[in-house]
């Protein structure tokens, strides 16, 4: 690893500062993402700073409409805050299914939709919630805020600060893992919101994905034999050593029924 | 260089390092616990867990200016050789080591397990193992130590946290 100076910021306005001072330097959150990126040396950030005292990154409220959720939350303690467990309970065993405990203990939810790794949980819950995401500068809609492999619509200096999710009737979630690194080969997250049904895919393309056709069968009927007849193009589809496209396809599917049964389960 | 302040096992370390200082070394090189071993270096293994304010985290995965300020117990820290902690007597009973290499870890994550009150079953307890890997013993034992400390923690609560 190369060296990088290190800063704790103590606000915001210091975060931003310091961003615009050092176009080079990097915020850090968990470091369970960033800190194997520069063991390999796939980055040399000037500067890195962490983001563990910020007062506005931290807690969960649960309101009547809406979680917050602050981007230094760690996935344990999504995992296992009571108010989420009833209000959104997929959205607590999507972060019960993240890595292993002690990933959990450190990795947050703000490094994780920042970093947007195909194959990361996060996003789908993000997307199939039609959650906001709150940064320095604004609110960004979830079908706006994840753009591509690894990118997001934050530009240069501006960072997650906290992920409102509206409160649903209900909502499911089912990844199938990579059995080794137990990251997500396919996933789905399926919710039936207020203003209808959505269907966020993971871990199958480059980026999440709402996946509209699941959503129409859906909104006739929700129950995992409406999506009977729907079919998932390959196309597109990310294929390696560990699923081709086809099978990503495959597992879709699979997972998003499985989704479906699991909404049902917990609602 | 920051200076750093960790309370390890009771004693106030405070030691200059370099914002690249893993906690794993500072724990090993400036402090001289040895008992956080470093397996793969690539946050897999587990043998490096330590409890970072009372929670388990992977040490190799951590850097040693992120816990300034903070709290830290390693192996050294939770039973002696004359006093052997409880999980720790239940690693021997069981038979559940047999390099060595993965115990420290393996009693880290124990003990967090019991913490959070998860030791309700097998099953529940090689989930929660997900991140320790051994390459001797096979986990049998290692899960039945655990079990048998079940409900044994002084501040043992049910939350996943
Ligand atoms: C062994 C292992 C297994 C894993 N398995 C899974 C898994 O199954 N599913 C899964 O989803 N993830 C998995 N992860 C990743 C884990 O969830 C990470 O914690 C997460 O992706 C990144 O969060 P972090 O807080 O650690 O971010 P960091 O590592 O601190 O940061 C990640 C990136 O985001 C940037 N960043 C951090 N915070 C912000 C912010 N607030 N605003 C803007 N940019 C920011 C950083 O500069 C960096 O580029 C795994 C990790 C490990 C080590
Ligand atoms: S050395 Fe830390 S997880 Fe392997
Ligand atoms: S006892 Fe040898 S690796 Fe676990």
């Amino acid at each position: 690893m190369y060296d990088f100076a290190y800063v704790r910021a103590k606000s915001l306005d210091e975060v931003t500062r310091l961003l615009d001072e050092h176009p080079n330097a990097r915020p850090l959150s968990g470091g369970q993402t960033l800190i194997p990126t520069l063991k390999q040396r796939l980055n040399r950030p000037s500067m890195l700073i962490d983001l563990q005292d910020i007062p506005e990154t931290q807690g969960i409220e649960v309101g009547e409409h809406e979680v917050s959720v602050g981007g230094m939350t760690r996935h344990a303690d999504v995992a296992g805050h009571p108010g989420i467990a009833k209000a959104i309970p997929a959205l607590a065993l999507l972060a019960s299914g993240i890595a292993d405990p002690q990933v959990r203990h450190r990795g947050t939810i703000g490094g994780s939709i920042s970093n947007n790794d195909p194959a990361a949980d996060y996003p789908a819950a993000v997307v199939g919630l039609g959650a906001r995401v709150i940064t320095t500068r604004r609110s960004i809609e979830a079908d706006a805020f994840f753009t591509g492999l690894f990118s997001t619509a934050l530009e240069p200096g501006e960072i997650v600060v906290r992920v409102i999710f509206p409160r649903v009737r209900r909502a499911g979630y089912c990844k199938i893992p990579n059995p080794a690194s137990g990251y997500v080969m396919a996933g789905c997250f399926v919710a039936e919101t207020h203003d209808g049904i959505r269907v966020a895919v993971n871990g199958a393309g480059p980026c999440v994905f709402r996946q509209r056709d699941f959503e129409t069968a859906l909104a006739v009927r929700f129950d995992a034999a409406s999506l009977e007849g729907c079919g998932q193009s390959a196309q597109g589809l990310n294929a390696d050593m560990h699923a081709s496209a086809d099978y990503r396809a495959q597992l879709v599917k699979v997972a998003a029924k499985r989704a479906v049964a699991c909404a049902l389960r917990l609602a | 260089m920051p200076k750093i302040t960790i309370t390890v096992n009771g004693t106030v370390q405070t030691h200059e390092v370099e914002g690249r200082t893993l906690l794993v070394y500072f724990l090993r090189e400036h402090c001289g616990f040895k008992g956080p071993h470093i397996g793969c270096d690539t946050s897999q293994c587990g043998c490096c867990t330590v409890h970072l304010d009372g929670r388990s985290i992977k040490s190799c995965t951590c850097l040693a200016v992120m816990a300034d300020g903070q709290e830290v117990t390693t192996i050294e820290g939770v039973g002696s050789v004359q006093q052997l902690h409880p999980l720790q007597k239940a690693f021997n009973e069981h038979h559940a080591l047999q390099c060595g290499y993965c115990t420290p870890g393996m009693v880290m994550q124990g003990i967090d397990i019991l913490r959070r009150g998860r030791a309700t079953d097998h099953a529940t307890i090689r989930h929660e193992l997900e991140g320790n890997l051994c390459r001797c013993t096979g986990y049998q034992n290692i899960v039945e130590a655990i079990a048998s400390c079940a409900g044994t923690h002084p501040d043992r609560h049910s939350r996943e946290d």
